[in-house]
């Protein structure tokens, strides 16, 4: 049914004329206030499509629906029709990306998880499923309301033009050459390196990170194997149902009492789905923190890679700096092969001195230059990192919170509908 | 006498018993002791002429009754004819077990206490203590002396060595508890809780288990005897019936104790996973600030519903499996006694059958002893109506109860985890407040 309406996939370059005010790394010019505080921003509907991918492959794919509302006209009490565009979860995937590249010093938040992960055996793992699809809709929306309110992230031109320009977009945010970057950061994150003078602020975040991730992942992991447990607990207790309306049969006093006691087994029984359904929830609650550990993470690995290149940038200042002393005294401190060559060859001329030394002078001013950029460097990272870092540390305490209370609302209300139960398979038993 | 059979089982339906008695008119208190009548050496008698059971002075009864019954349900069900037309006037209790060490052997005692008002009983009360063999030895004597009737079941005899440890608390709380429920059963029975052999077990300072009263295990070798080869001629459909309300009623006790086993088996498991999980929360909350009480208090909640899982798991196999178990046992001795009703008949039948055709060629009456073998079958049906309709009615209440319990502890652990969650939520709310109002502070 899909293939009439718009494809995404199979877009042309027929992109619209870029804003005047895109600046070429995509940064918007003005501070102002957040996205969210402008732009309301949901995620209203999914639909299934077929298309050909890059190989010309045929391929079922889902759309989501992404609406933007100015909210200047919501305050005013109009309720306008929302601008709506698709997008399909690659094109979340390279706005993340690019945000990751372009930010390098902010905690991006994630995207929700490509397949279904930590779940209790019963779920299914069909990326089509509906369920599926719907987690996953509220995970996106979820990432757009989080860059969109983002302090630094929300002012972003590419973000702006990802929620209202349908068309262009991809263009566009393959101009700002974020890949070549991308390519090139990741070479040198991977790279091992050492810093000598680590940050302990950014050492102790990074192990926080890990101790995150590890307890997220930890806790999803028991979560899953308690929902398979209370799944058996549940379903077992369907067998009663049976047994009991077979026994009914046999008896005359008791024979009501327990056919209705086994219908409500029934329906305990089965109540069970439900509950693990919406059990989920907080699942992916979770998984947002396991991911974002990730992304503080990568924080702290930039910040060490930043540090690390000034710290190569004041080493080989040093040594430069070391080599025209020698130079301009002639006394060589230490043993040198340079040294043994011209005390053999005799001295060089005092041209080539001369020469040698104005290259020297030339680099050092050059190192200098590279060290102060360096640190400049360096500071604005710390210093915007760090503010960042706070930000998330306070979003994450907030949110955290707020799914326990969640969970543990879930809990009440499960013990509530127990206890419904079995007072109504009561009532049946008092009957007998 | 043309019509030999028929007329055999013609008089059953009408013969008056005394439980049918006891059904349809509960007899005056005001006969009070002396109108009752005492079962003598002459157990034939008190068979055949029945025991009348309102027997007691209803005063003492009713304040023994109070007195002892407060705990179980008083609850009087219109439905039930035994449980409101019986006044009880004996009370049995087993408890207390005790390990007896000597060189020969190791086992375990039980203190039998009795209160009654009966008269048969030189005190009103006792205490002894009993071990699993005299249990045994009473069940024997009371199948042996009243062949007719339904004895309840013990608990099984042999454990199976190495699976089962004989002389943990465990099994001796159950069995105890089996003991408990044999021997209120029988004190509870019209006929059967006057049998002598229960009067001995319950007072006699020793058991002289040989001794016994010869008089009594007559007609349970009259019966044994008549056991052979003879296939029933028209077994009555009721008895049919019976044997097969049993057959299934046992298929659907053994689903049942496997969905009730398979049950504790998930929960144990899933009590294995939750213990798991509440130590992440509690493990996740030392790298915390903020979210170290919310962390701590999920975990507190976790394990709160630990230990409800563990009561309501631990209820269950102590309520739930018993009964069933004693259930199966009883079926047993149900079936036991519908089998010795049709040796029973089967006697009458081959003898009314040879006397008949003995009839046929010299002309001679029905012997008596025909006669009194027709009496005994009349009898034997008699009482095993009586008693079935008792089993049927003990049976409703013991399962309504167990089933109504069974719904009440799960009740019970919904409430337990709600109520842990509820506070939890409560305290997080109130944290969330503060720390708003502290943030706008700032």
């Amino acid at each position: 049914m899909a293939d009439g309406r718009r494809d995404p996939s199979d877009r042309t370059g027929g992109s619209e004329p870029a804003e005047d005010d895109l600046e070429d790394d995509g940064k918007a010019t003005k501070a102002a206030s957040a996205l969210s505080g402008r732009l309301e921003v949901s995620i209203a509907e999914t639909e299934k499509r077929n298309g050909k991918n890059a190989v010309n492959m045929q391929e079922t794919f889902t759309v989501y629906l992404v609406e933007t509302r100015p909210t200047e006209a919501l305050a005013e009490g109009r309720n306008p029709a929302p601008d709506s565009l698709w997008r399909r979860y690659s094109e979340f995937e390279v706005l993340r990306s690019y945000l990751l590249v372009t930010y390098p010093a902010m905690v991006v938040s994630p995207l929700p998880e490509k397949r279904a992960e930590f779940v209790w055996h019963k779920l299914s793992a069909d990326n089509m499923d509906p369920d599926f699809v719907e987690r996953r809709r509220v995970g996106l929306e979820n990432f757009l309301q989080r860059v969109t309110s983002h302090p630094v992230l929300s002012n972003d031109n590419i973000l702006y033009r990802f929620l209202t320009e349908e068309h262009g977009w991809k263009e566009a945010v393959y101009e700002t050459g974020f890949q070549d970057k991308a390519d090139s950061r990741l070479r040198a994150l991977s790279a091992t390196f050492r810093v000598r003078n680590p940050d302990k602020r950014f050492v102790d975040m990074k192990h926080y990170s890990d101790e995150l991730q590890s307890h997220t992942s930890q806790l999803l992991r028991a979560r899953a194997r308690v929902a398979d447990r209370l799944y058996g607990v549940y379903k077992v207790h369907g067998n009663y149902g049976r047994v009991f309306s077979e026994w009914s049969v046999l008896e005359k006093q008791m024979g009501d009492g327990l056919q209705s006691a086994g219908h409500h087994m029934d329906a305990y029984a089965a109540s069970i789905d439900d509950i693990l359904e919406e059990a989920e929830h907080y699942g992916d609650q979770l998984k947002e923190y396991l991911f974002y550990a990730e992304a503080l993470r990568a924080v702290c690995r930039k910040h060490e890679l930043s540090q690390y290149e000034l710290e190569v940038a004041s080493q080989d200042l040093v040594s430069k700096k070391q080599q025209r002393e020698e130079l301009a005294t002639g006394s060589v401190r230490t043993f040198s092969l340079k040294g043994m060559t011209s005390k053999l060859f005799g001295q060089e001329a005092p041209e080539q001195r001369e020469a040698r030394l104005h290259l020297l002078e030339e680099q050092i001013s050059e190192g200098e230059e590279a060290v102060k950029e360096r640190r400049a460097e360096c500071q604005v990272h710390v210093y915007s990192a760090w503010g960042d870092v706070q930000r998330f540390r306070q979003q994450k305490d907030r949110d955290i919170r707020e799914a326990l209370i969640g969970y543990a609302l879930m809990q009440i209300n499960m013990c509530k509908k127990g206890v419904q139960m079995w007072s109504n398979t009561k009532e049946c038993f008092l009957k007998m | 006498m043309s019509a030999g059979a028929p007329r055999g089982l013609q008089p059953v339906t009408e013969a008056t018993h005394p439980l049918s008695a006891a059904q349809e008119a509960p007899s005056p208190a005001s006969e009070g002791a002396a109108g009752r009548h005492i079962p003598s050496g002459d157990a034939e008698a008190a068979l055949t002429n029945g025991t009348p059971i309102e027997t007691s002075s209803p005063a003492s009864a009713s304040s023994l009754l109070n007195r002892l019954q407060l705990d179980d349900d008083l609850e009087v069900d219109t439905l039930d004819l035994y449980a409101s037309t019986e006044t009880r006037d004996l009370f049995v209790t087993v408890d207390d077990p005790k390990k007896h060490v000597s060189t020969m052997e190791t086992y375990i005692t039980y203190r039998v206490s009795t209160k009654t008002t009966r008269i048969e009983f030189d005190l009103p009360e006792y205490s002894l203590r009993r071990r699993y063999q005299d249990f045994d030895w009473l069940r024997m004597k009371l199948e042996d002396s009243q062949p007719t009737h339904l004895i309840p079941p013990l608990p099984e005899k042999f454990v199976m060595k190495g699976v089962v440890d004989r002389f943990s608390e465990e099994f001796v709380e159950t069995r105890m508890k089996a003991l408990d429920k044999f021997l209120k059963r029988v004190a509870d029975h019209p006929v059967l809780s006057f049998n002598p052999h229960l009067n001995a077990f319950l007072t006699a300072k020793d058991l002289n288990k040989r001794q016994g009263l010869a008089l009594l295990t007559k007609v349970g070798e009259s019966v044994k005897q008549a056991a052979g080869g003879y296939k029933l001629r028209a077994r009555p459909p009721e008895y049919s019936a019976m044997g097969e309300y049993l057959d299934t009623f046992n298929q659907k006790l053994g689903t049942m104790d496997r969905i009730a086993q398979r049950i504790l088996k998930e929960q144990t498991e899933y009590l294995v996973e939750l213990r798991e999980y509440g130590s992440v929360y509690a493990g996740w909350s030392g790298s915390e600030d903020s979210l170290r009480r919310p962390l701590e208090g999920v975990a507190g909640c976790v394990s709160t519903c630990c230990g409800a899982m563990e009561d309501l798991s631990e209820s269950m196999s102590q309520d739930l499996l018993p009964v069933l178990r004693e259930y199966v046992l009883y079926i047993e001795s149900m079936k036991t006694v519908l089998k010795k009703r049709d040796q029973s008949q089967a006697e009458y039948e081959g003898r009314l059958e040879a006397a008949v055709i003995r009839k046929q060629e010299d002309k001679t009456p029905v012997p008596l002893e025909v006669e009194k073998c027709q009496d005994r079958v009349e009898c034997f049906n008699a009482d095993l109506k009586a008693d079935w309709e008792r089993w049927q009615s003990n049976k409703r209440q013991d399962f309504k109860q167990l089933l109504t319990g069974m719904a009440d502890k799960n009740i019970h652990y919904y409430e337990k985890c709600q109520s842990a969650w509820e506070s939890l939520v409560s305290r997080l709310q109130e944290d969330q407040a503060e720390n708003t109002n502290d943030t706008d502070c700032d």
